[in-house]
């Protein structure tokens, strides 16, 4: 309990902080938090946000699946051949430095509007993390286990997933907290630019009208959501790093 | 040149080459994809025309001041926050899930503080560069060796002369990872803002080539921007490994 005191006085200094800003500024261009958390929860009452809430998580839950599937197959394979993994790293930092909406157009011509194209974005941005953490981590990891693995005579798929996998769950638990915050980010987007359905849709929607409160309503949900799921990672990432 | 070098290049090449190929042979489509040759020698005709020069400029201009602030404020926020301990054991959970929020839902609120341009912009871009820049300084100071401070004391040095000549050195490549970082996020952010909302840049650009249907500038923008980043990088990448060797010597 001592420990998240100063960090609970820290949130509610900022949510003054956000306050006095409201007040500086005027409610045309920044709702109160306590307006924000009314109009939130008056929202909560409408079926539209549900339908919207639900858009945004089926695309993300597809996104996901994907980039942490692929992103584990991708860097255990990387991270097993030293020379493709070396190859492939510089490449790869790359690709995660480019802001990825300006190939947007280029993913609403393969994927067309809707679903795909979203799921496409959010995996574009949270593959490449997942796949670095995992391919650093196989690296990283003490040759020994392999050689006792192969002293076992362990079949390949027998030392992936009593030796390797649990060797490197760590990291790859920090990578994919890495990866769920940038695929959600991706999601969000992409929502943004080509869809009619999703909370970046609405927050987009509620820009063109200049409705500052159901903008500030969104950022807060989502915000919210962000930070209750990041905590828990980071509590399964310690734990883990304890073992 | 090592093999690896040679095998990338190789790759991005044989990459290049192939989409080349493709579209040459129109297994994709002309209105799906031009092919690189062309989108390299229409954004040559372009940049030599002087068309899009004013969003280039803009861009450009954002993404610069965008970095110098965060670099600078989110190096002295750094040392700020690391000089209180307290304080610091308060804002680290926050640190943590700083990057989970998608910082550019508050585009719009910014939008209505500083108006469309350049101050909404830049806002957003520092906004998601400047934790960046805090983390990595921290970090730094965390890793300085003890047994430096202990020398400079042995020394007599002063504390502003500890700080130039032991810390700051000692401090510096973590320094850059965070400059590398604060790079890559303003880069994201300027680009990003200018797609999302704005009247000029080479995020714009994009966004408005693309509702016009005009799939050759589109592209020669898209390869501008990836050229952009890939040399921004090679430069950053290049003092970082020679900032990182000079720390294994």
């Amino acid at each position: 309990m001592q420990r998240i005191l100063p960090t609970f006085l820290l949130v509610v200094a900022l949510i003054a902080a956000w306050q006095l800003l409201h007040l500086a500024i005027g409610a045309g261009a920044l709702t109160s938090p306590w307006m924000t958390l009314t109009h939130l929860v008056s929202m909560m009452g409408t079926a539209e946000l549900w339908a919207n809430i639900g858009e945004t998580a089926k695309a993300f839950a597809y996104a996901m699946s994907l980039a942490l599937i692929g992103g584990i197959v991708l860097g255990v394979l990387l991270g097993v051949n030293r020379l493709a993994g070396a190859v492939a790293e510089p490449i790869l930092l790359n690709l995660y430095a480019i802001p990825k909406v300006t190939l947007y157009p280029l993913v609403l011509l393969c994927f067309g509007l809707g679903l795909s194209s979203k799921v496409a974005f959010g995996v574009m941005h949270g593959l490449i993390p997942i796949l670095l953490f995992t391919m650093n981590a196989i690296r990283q990891m003490r040759p020994v286990y392999l050689r006792t693995a192969g002293t076992l005579r362990l079949t390949p798929l027998q030392s992936l997933f009593h030796v390797l996998l649990p060797a490197i769950l760590p990291e790859v638990v920090a990578g994919v907290r890495l990866g769920f915050a940038l695929t959600l980010l991706g999601v969000l987007i992409g929502e943004m630019f080509a869809s009619q359905r999703g909370l970046g849709y609405m927050a987009v929607n509620a820009m063109g009208l200049g409705d500052i409160p159901t903008i500030m309503a969104v950022a807060l949900l989502l915000t919210l959501i962000a930070v209750t799921c990041n905590s828990l990672m980071l509590m399964l990432d310690k734990k883990l790093q304890h073992r | 040149m090592n093999t690896e070098s040679v095998l990338r290049s190789a790759l991005v090449a044989g990459f290049i080459g192939l989409i080349e190929l493709l579209c040459r042979t129109h297994v994709i489509p002309q209105s799906v994809l031009i092919p690189p040759s062309l989108m390299f020698t229409h954004l040559v005709a372009l940049v030599s025309a002087g068309h899009y020069g004013n969003d280039i400029l803009f861009s450009f201009t954002n993404i610069l001041v965008a970095a110098f602030i965060a670099i600078i404020s989110g190096f002295f926020i750094g040392l700020a926050v690391h000089s209180m301990p307290r304080f610091r054991s308060a804002l680290e959970p926050l640190l943590a899930s700083y990057y989970a929020v998608p910082t550019f839902i508050f585009y719009p609120v910014f939008i209505v503080v500083f108006g469309v341009g350049h101050g909404s912009i830049i806002a957003i871009a520092v906004l998601l560069a400047i934790v960046a820049m805090i983390t990595a300084t921290l970090t730094g100071l965390d890793r300085i060796p003890p047994v430096l401070r202990k020398s400079a004391a042995v020394m007599r040095m002063s504390r502003l002369e500890t700080a130039w000549r032991v810390e700051l050195p000692a401090a510096l490549p973590y320094l850059f990872g965070g400059v590398k970082l604060a790079v890559a996020y303003s880069f994201i952010g300027v680009i990003a803002s200018e797609f999302i909302l704005s009247g000029a840049g080479i995020g714009y650009a994009i966004a408005f080539a693309y509702n016009n249907f005009e799939s050759n500038n589109m592209y020669a923008l898209m390869l501008l921007v990836l050229i952009s980043v890939t040399l921004i990088n090679a430069a950053l990448n290049f003092f970082d490994r020679r900032l990182q060797a000079r720390r294994q010597r």
